[in-house]
């Protein structure tokens, strides 16, 4: 009997693949049920204590840590979308002097490592004297955020037809109805990436904040710290949380965007 | 529809001394013109002539570098693109792909808070035959159906000036043709200036009631379309409008009737009228369909100029005619349109042939030959590869 190599190779192939991606996850996921003591390492029994009572271990570290990191997260990319998005606009669409130096400025910070990026904005935030604390967490942020929304949605506006805001203009729309019904509506999509992207990079990023955060303690910081003497099973909680959130969102949109799919079809 | 709904008539339009820069070139040298109220003005040219150009100036797309632009005698040069009565059918017809159809009709009247924009919306649809679609995206629609949303979204507005931006060029030759007559109709009913910029020539011709040919920046001559077709100013608008067959030569004699040439020996003669020189060397022509093939030598006629003999290097049968290169010794190649009155061709490759034409349907140009390209130079195998294919296209629509 001749035996498909093809047949069963690639799906074990791909089989050992996900189970090689989902083991630290899922491991995360178990331990968050881990009835711990001090360590979250050896395998105490079930309990939903950590759930239910997340806030309460250390006098709610772990919840504050995770509070600093969304605020942080929200304002760093509220601020690198608007003024990303205003650069992309202008990078594509006008004409001016240090353009392309402009663009290339604008790369530098995701080619530089991030330990280079974090000491550098540490020594200058120390020699002009600024306290480190939430703020100075921000302003890195949003410097590192900037240069991934304006490579996102400069894509989205090198796409976008110059021919229709010519239309809105042609149709009587002003400067500002024109980028409020045509531009921005069409952008959103590549801006909501932006978005996105951004607050995932600020909320991940342990690098650049443990050199400009001062005594702040963000959600990976507080993880870090906290390896050297045994992390609580509620950072685990936070995480699969964090994780289902995500996920949730990805099937929502994927289910919504198939159904719309659907619908067009059917119309069409 | 009533035609009353729509009834508000265009405007003139008025360019004086236009000049147009960008870095590194000039789009439009010099351009003065002047379109009636309620024509339906083309602007035919080659691609980068500045024709696009001339029609983003209109529209406050661009800024002329010098000169004015009058709408209906109101100075409008300094106006932004929201301010001018003036509306665009875009080239790619740019419709609004996050609104219905209904709301990109909808979307200037909207703009300019008109009463009741749904309605009137809807009117326009009805008017190009969409109206069934209101609700639909413009992705979900044909090339031919977006065309006619964008030409309802334009004209719901009631314009002065509707400017079309070869709103044709991306249909097929049916589509094309549903679409002229549309335009040609909507035109009628609804009484606007406009002003079609194109390339394509038999569109310019169909359509409008006057052509501009451009190049170069400039307006080489305008005109009724038989009047740039029987009596072609300068060598660019006789190759570029049409084929022509051209040739240089001295003046060796002249009446007040007409004048005759010497071409590399055999005498031509023009009507004086329809030459713009009368002295020195002069370029002459004739349009290939005015030429008769004669496989005998012709007698003398006093009535018909008489070209020969030449040696047939290329018969393409396209159906209704025929296309023959005739090569001349001395004088080039020449190309002859004959109707297949009989069947198949009347003369074979490597025939000898003489041709022979009316002398009224000569035309001697202002402009030296030299200048553009000499016939010759455009008897290449693109220009009879393009004659191929719009005689294969013609066939194709006859079927």
């Amino acid at each position: 009997m001749k035996i498909s190599l093809g047949k069963w190779l690639l799906p074990l192939y791909s089989l050992l693949a996900l189970i090689f991606l989902m083991v630290p996850i899922v491991y995360t996921f178990v331990f968050s049920f881990n009835d711990s003591l001090k360590s979250n390492i050896t395998w105490r029994g079930f309990t939903f204590d950590k759930w239910l009572n997340v806030c309460q271990v250390q006098n709610g570290a772990v919840c504050e840590a995770f509070g600093n990191s969304i605020l942080i997260g929200v304002v760093a990319t509220v601020v690198a979308t608007t003024l990303g998005t205003m650069i992309a606009i202008a990078l594509v669409r006008y004409r001016f002097r240090f353009r392309a130096e402009t663009s290339l400025l604008l790369f530098l910070p995701m080619a530089t490592p991030e330990v280079v990026l974090g000491a550098g904005l540490a020594a200058q935030f120390l020699s002009l004297g600024v306290p480190k604390d939430m703020s100075t967490i921000i302003l890195a942020h949003t410097m590192f955020c900037i240069s991934f929304v304006v490579v996102t949605v400069k894509a989205r506006v090198a796409g976008l037809d110059p021919a229709l805001e010519e239309a809105g203009r042609d149709l009587y729309g002003s400067a500002a109805q024109v980028f409020a019904r045509i531009t921005f509506p069409l952008l959103l999509p590549g801006i909501l990436a932006a978005a996105l992207l951004s607050f995932a990079l600020s909320f991940d990023d342990f690098i650049i904040t443990n050199f400009n955060s001062g005594a702040v303690t963000t959600f990976p910081k507080y993880i870090y710290v906290s390896a050297a003497r045994g992390i609580p099973a509620e950072a685990n909680v936070i995480a699969s949380a964090v994780f289902i959130f995500a996920l949730v969102i990805v099937v929502t949109a994927q289910v919504s965007r198939a159904a719309k799919e659907k619908r067009l079809a059917k119309q069409g | 529809m009533s035609s009353g709904e729509f009834a508000s008539a265009g405007a003139d339009l008025e360019l004086v001394g236009i000049q147009k820069r960008f870095p590194g070139f000039t789009a439009i040298e010099h351009l003065d013109l002047k379109i009636p109220a309620g024509s339906f003005f083309a602007l035919l040219g080659p691609s980068g002539c500045g024709k696009t150009t001339t029609l983003r100036l209109v529209a406050g797309l661009e800024e002329p570098t010098n000169g004015r632009i009058l709408i209906g005698g109101t100075d409008v040069t300094h106006q932004k693109s929201f301010q001018r009565p003036v509306n665009t059918v875009f080239q790619s017809y740019a419709l609004f792909p996050h609104m219905t159809v209904l709301e990109n009709v909808a979307f200037g009247l909207r703009r300019r808070r008109i009463d009741d924009p749904v309605a009137k919306a809807h009117e326009a649809l009805r008017l190009v035959e969409l109206d069934h679609l209101a609700s639909r995206r413009p992705q979900q629609l044909s090339g031919g159906q977006q065309q006619r949303v964008a030409l309802a979204r334009a004209i719901v507005n009631r314009p002065a000036l509707l400017l079309l931006d070869e709103p044709l060029g991306a249909l097929d030759l049916k589509l094309r043709r549903q679409m002229q007559l549309e335009l040609k109709t909507i035109q009628e009913e609804v009484g606007l200036t406009f002003l079609h910029v194109t390339h394509d020539q038999e569109e310019a011709m169909t359509m409008a009631d006057t052509v501009a040919v451009m190049n170069k920046g400039r307006i080489e001559q305008m005109g009724a379309p038989e009047e740039l077709y029987e009596l072609p100013r300068t060598a660019f608008v006789a190759n570029f409008l049409g084929q022509s067959n051209l040739f240089t030569g001295p003046v060796v004699g002249s009446t007040s009737e007409a004048i005759s040439v010497d071409v590399a020996g055999q005498k031509i003669v023009v009507p004086a009228a329809r030459a713009h020189r009368h002295t020195g060397e002069v370029t002459i022509g004739v349009r290939p369909e005015k030429l008769t093939l004669h496989v005998t030598e012709p007698v003398g006629d006093v009535a018909r100029n008489t070209m020969g003999p030449g040696r047939v290097i290329d018969v393409s049968f396209s159906g209704v005619s025929t296309q023959y290169l005739v090569e001349v010794p001395g004088i080039g190649t020449l190309i002859v349109f004959a109707q297949n009155m009989a069947f198949g061709p009347v003369a074979h490759e490597g025939s000898e042939v003489w041709m022979s034409w009316n002398i009224e349907h000569g035309f001697g140009l202002e402009d030296d030959a030299s200048a553009e390209p000499r016939f010759e130079a455009d008897d290449t195998t693109r220009s009879i590869a393009t004659q191929k294919r719009s005689s294969l296209l013609t066939e194709l629509e006859g079927a």
